[in-house]
């Protein structure tokens, strides 16, 4: 079909109801998608949202893959760095998974739908690496990112939302758990995941289907104050989640130039989803020999101090001025005068009163409490603020997994 | 003695002004010679219709060394380098594969085709660049000869031994491949959709007798990847007013320094005595004195036609003549009344900003290259296809416009000889197989020139009409080119050099080769 490809930017399957909303026109690039920053002129309310009552973030452009067939199970073990064979059905994993070197290529989730069905999200496309792993394995691989919308649904009243939106209760859905339900008649699934740090879930939506969905939940969370939020509150979630964001805080093995530019699951603080209690798989060398030496890197939580923050400013007779906006840029962190790191994200934490920000230190400067300093720029100038490790998450509500 | 200069250079030609501009920047008198009536050798615009300019031979520019341009200062002399947005392969079931300037765009076209190819297609561009990078400092070295004990050889041989141990295993292995492979086979390791292959393996047969299938024409392919605008390899650009306007400035900037350039004065022969050079006299028979002269001319006629063979070794003259030519690409030149209407993409838009490639399949360019294997022109050709009045509105009279067509294959050894009829039924093959991609192409063209190879040896001088002097052949490069013994810019007779394309590292546009030759002399002196 001539002309098949338009000349802008794919948009979602919830762009007929996204699109109306934004008030700013702040549309930004994810994976070749138009998506919002923000639907008001600023993110505040939407930000709130999260932390006071329920927020609906547009996440289809996340890469999803839907892999099936009796090697399944061994495909997804063979190349992540958690232990997939051990997972129930209806159980999510958050994983990274690895080069030969140890270096990861990407992180997302796996779920496990039936005994011999799984769902992978990530942030990249995955799909020839998916079947570079396949070689020999009787699996079939099929790319379901256009086909399958992701809403997020986060928030302390998300619950009380999901409960009233869907057919099936979802109190008894515990933490990284998937199941199927149904809302305004269409079947979907809902795991209990999110990238924000809160009680949330996220609904995976048949495409044609989206719109309905997407209007009996906005319908039901309407006594509720659900907000469709943008990605500038998202990141500011994130933050102080303490979760890290590809291509932000660190760059997949793959598309890397050169080594340094490069992170193991250790140096991103990810430890805990890397096991040995496995068969071989992609990395597993490399991963062993660099936790019996330890990592030479680690992922961190810096605070700002605030008094030494607000004493740059008004030395130039100025009040603090704070990031209106999360930021994504690498600022140069010292220790005794020496750079020891760097900073990758960052932003204002309305909810912790606490300027913070996510970033790479070398060994041995990141234990928690570490004395540091930050770049600043106060009047074109560029002056250091004191700043601390911190232990992540910042922010850690017991609701996530209550 | 009016004709006397410190140096003398033979050709007009890019790489000539290059040499003669760094050479006057220096101090030197120099003085260029050029047999035509203009400057510029193969990178000329010229209007052969009226209200009509085209880049008559060479048509982007991509591999134009940046040190050039900043030392030059040809921004200041005129040049200005315009992007090229885009590539597209029209397909014969009525679709397309386009490269656009944007990675997500690129991706989303390319994944209707194949997912795997747009996945694998980030991997093999960062591949690619690492593989540039590491070839680069080739390309800016005066090449050592490793069978040499001279101190400046055994040093440039220990460089380059330590920059391909730096390069660590898994280059050094893609490299190796680059040198061995064919580039259909290098890209068969990668991609499974047969239009992105072809389209890609035709880098690497351009302006040499080879086929996608043939190996050693993936190092071709690495040749093309090389061209780099602002600091990004694989750039294409299009200079304004054509390519003349980029001999028109490095001429501008050879002339700000001092430097003479004479149009209509043909070099007959290089005039030596005692085993060095004196001078070179003109067809006029007019004479010029200088202790150095600087053929810009390819291997062929620096060293078998402008001195007599009894000042050359026997071994070099041999070498010589084996160097392979083999012109195997021609130009077909089109003023049009409309620009073609696409069936693949109907009606005019950003696609006509960039190129288009007919290159549907490698079995396409592979049967094309059996037709000239054979002795004879392409039925269906390769070709490589922009509209420079959709990026220099100045290139055609306004709502007009200008086609450049570089066409492979056709051969300049054609069975049975060129003639003007033949001529006119490689033209006629050219537009018969491009207007089944764009139907109202015939019926828009006012003007046609069809150039094969005979015609740009005639015209340019170029032996056998070989658009990089000499094949980029492996066996033909870097301290083989043009022959062994002899790659460093210097010639058995003693203030006779060469600065063409046909030395060190090879055509494009690129003027390296007038710049290295500059630095040996000047570092003889």
């Amino acid at each position: 079909m001539p002309g098949r490809v338009p000349h802008n930017l794919k948009t979602t399957p919830f762009h007929a109801r996204t699109a109306p909303l934004i008030q700013g026109q702040t549309w930004r690039r994810w994976s070749g998608y138009a998506v919002a920053s923000a639907y008001d002129w600023t993110h505040d309310r939407e930000y709130s949202s999260i932390r006071n009552a329920a927020a609906l973030f547009d996440v289809s452009p996340l890469h999803k893959y839907r892999i099936t067939g009796r090697d399944a199970a061994r495909l997804l073990d063979r190349m992540v760095t958690r232990n997939v064979l051990k997972a129930q059905v209806g159980q999510v994993q958050y994983t990274t998974w690895c080069d030969a070197q140890g270096k990861v290529i990407d992180d997302g989730t796996i779920s496990r739908l039936k005994e011999n069905e799984f769902r992978l999200s990530s942030a990249e496309p995955n799909f020839r690496w998916l079947h570079l792993n396949a070689f020999g394995l009787e699996v079939a691989i099929e790319d379901i990112s256009d086909s399958l919308g992701a809403l997020a649904l986060q928030g302390p009243l998300s619950r009380t939302v999901l409960n009233e939106a869907a057919d099936q209760p979802v109190d008894a859905l515990k933490y990284f758990r998937v199941m199927d339900n149904r809302i305004a008649g269409v079947d979907i699934q809902v795991s209990r995941t999110g990238y924000t740090g809160d009680l949330g879930y996220e609904l995976w939506i048949p495409a044609a289907q989206a719109l309905e969905v997407w209007d009996a939940l906005t319908a039901a969370g309407r006594n509720y104050g659900l907000a469709p939020d943008g990605i500038w509150a998202l990141d500011v979630a994130r933050i102080e989640a303490g979760l890290v964001m590809l291509d932000v805080d660190y760059h997949s093995s793959h598309r890397a130039m050169i080594e340094p530019q490069k992170s193991s699951p250790f140096e991103l603080s990810l430890d805990w989803t890397v096991t040995f209690d496995k068969g071989p798989y992609n990395g597993r060398k490399a991963l062993a020999a660099e936790k019996a030496r330890g990592p030479l890197w680690r992922f961190v939580g810096v605070e700002i101090d605030w008094d030494s923050f607000e004493s740059l400013h008004v030395a130039h007779d100025l009040a603090p001025a704070l990031p209106s906006v999360p930021w994504r840029s690498s600022i140069p962190l010292y220790r005794e005068g020496r750079q020891v790191g760097y900073a990758s994200s960052g932003c204002w934490s309305p909810l912790l009163k606490k300027y913070l920000a996510l970033a790479h230190l070398q060994a041995p400067h990141f234990a928690t409490g570490t004395q540091l300093e930050i770049e600043i720029t106060v009047e074109h100038q560029r002056r250091r603020a004191h700043a601390r490790v911190s232990r992540l998450p910042f922010y850690d509500p017991p609701r996530k997994k209550a | 003695m009016g004709n006397q200069y410190d140096a003398i250079v033979i050709g007009g030609g890019h790489n000539g002004l290059v040499n003669a501009a760094y050479l006057a920047r220096a101090g030197r008198k120099v003085v260029v010679l050029e047999r035509r009536h203009l400057l510029g050798g193969a990178a000329v615009s010229e209007q052969i219709f009226p209200g009509y300019t085209f880049s008559v031979y060479s048509y982007v520019v991509s591999l134009l060394r940046p040190e050039i341009i900043r030392d030059l200062e040809l921004p200041r002399h005129g040049m200005q380098i315009l992007p090229l947005e885009s590539s597209v392969t029209p397909l014969p079931d009525g679709d397309y594969f386009a490269a656009w300037n944007d990675s997500d765009l690129t991706r989303r076209e390319l994944y209707r085709h194949s997912a795997m190819d747009a996945d694998a297609y980030v991997e093999f561009g960062r591949l690619m660049h690492h593989m540039a990078r590491s070839v680069k400092p080739f390309l800016g070295m005066i090449p050592p000869d490793p069978t040499s004990l001279a101190p400046g050889d055994l040093m440039g041989l220990l460089k380059l031994g330590g920059h391909l141990r730096s390069l660590g295993a898994e280059r050094f292995h893609a490299l190796y491949k680059l040198m061995t492979m064919s580039s259909a086979d290098y890209l068969d390791e990668w991609f499974e959709f047969g239009a992105l292959k072809a389209t890609k393996s035709a880098s690497g047969i351009i302006g040499t007798f080879m086929g996608p299938r043939s190996p050693g024409s993936a190092y071709v392919l690495l040749h093309h990847y090389m061209g780099e605008i602002d600091g990004a390899f694989r750039a294409w650009g299009f200079c304004k007013g054509g390519n003349g306007t980029i001999s028109n400035a490095i001429a501008a900037a050879a002339r700000a320094a001092g430097a003479t350039l004479r149009t209509e004065a043909a070099v007959k022969q290089v005039l030596v005595r005692h085993g060095r050079t004196t001078g070179v006299v003109l067809e006029s028979g007019e004479e010029f004195q200088a202790p150095i002269v600087v053929s810009g001319l390819d291997a062929r006629r620096t060293y078998l036609d402008l001195v007599e063979s009894r000042e050359l070794p026997d071994e070099l003259l041999e070498q010589v003549r084996r160097f392979r030519f083999r012109g195997s690409s021609g130009k077909v030149n089109l003023a049009l009344s409309e620009l073609p209407d696409f069936t693949c993409m109907p009606g005019v838009g950003a696609h006509h900003r960039g190129a288009f490639s007919i290159s549907p399949s490698v079995e396409y360019l592979e049967r094309a290259y059996d037709d000239a294997k054979y002795g004879e022109f392409s039925r269906r050709p390769y070709m490589d296809i922009v509209f420079p009045s959709m990026i220099d509105p100045d290139m055609a009279p306004p709502g007009k416009h200008v086609a450049s067509i570089f066409v492979q294959y056709v051969p300049y050894q054609i069975n049975g000889g060129w003639t003007d009829a033949k001529r006119e039924a490689f033209g006629d093959a050219v537009i018969d197989t491009l207007a089944e991609y764009a139907p109202n192409l015939k019926s828009a063209i006012l003007h046609r020139q069809v150039l094969t190879p005979a015609d740009i040896e005639k015209t340019t001088g170029l032996s056998e009409g070989n658009i990089f002097q000499g094949e980029l052949a492996l066996q033909q490069l870097f301290f083989l080119r043009p022959a062994a013994r002899w790659a460093s810019y210097r010639t058995p007779i003693r203030g006779y050099y060469q600065c063409g394309s046909s030395t060190h590292p090879g055509g494009g546009v690129m003027g390296a080769p007038g710049r290295l030759a500059a630095q040996r002399i000047l570092a003889d002196a």
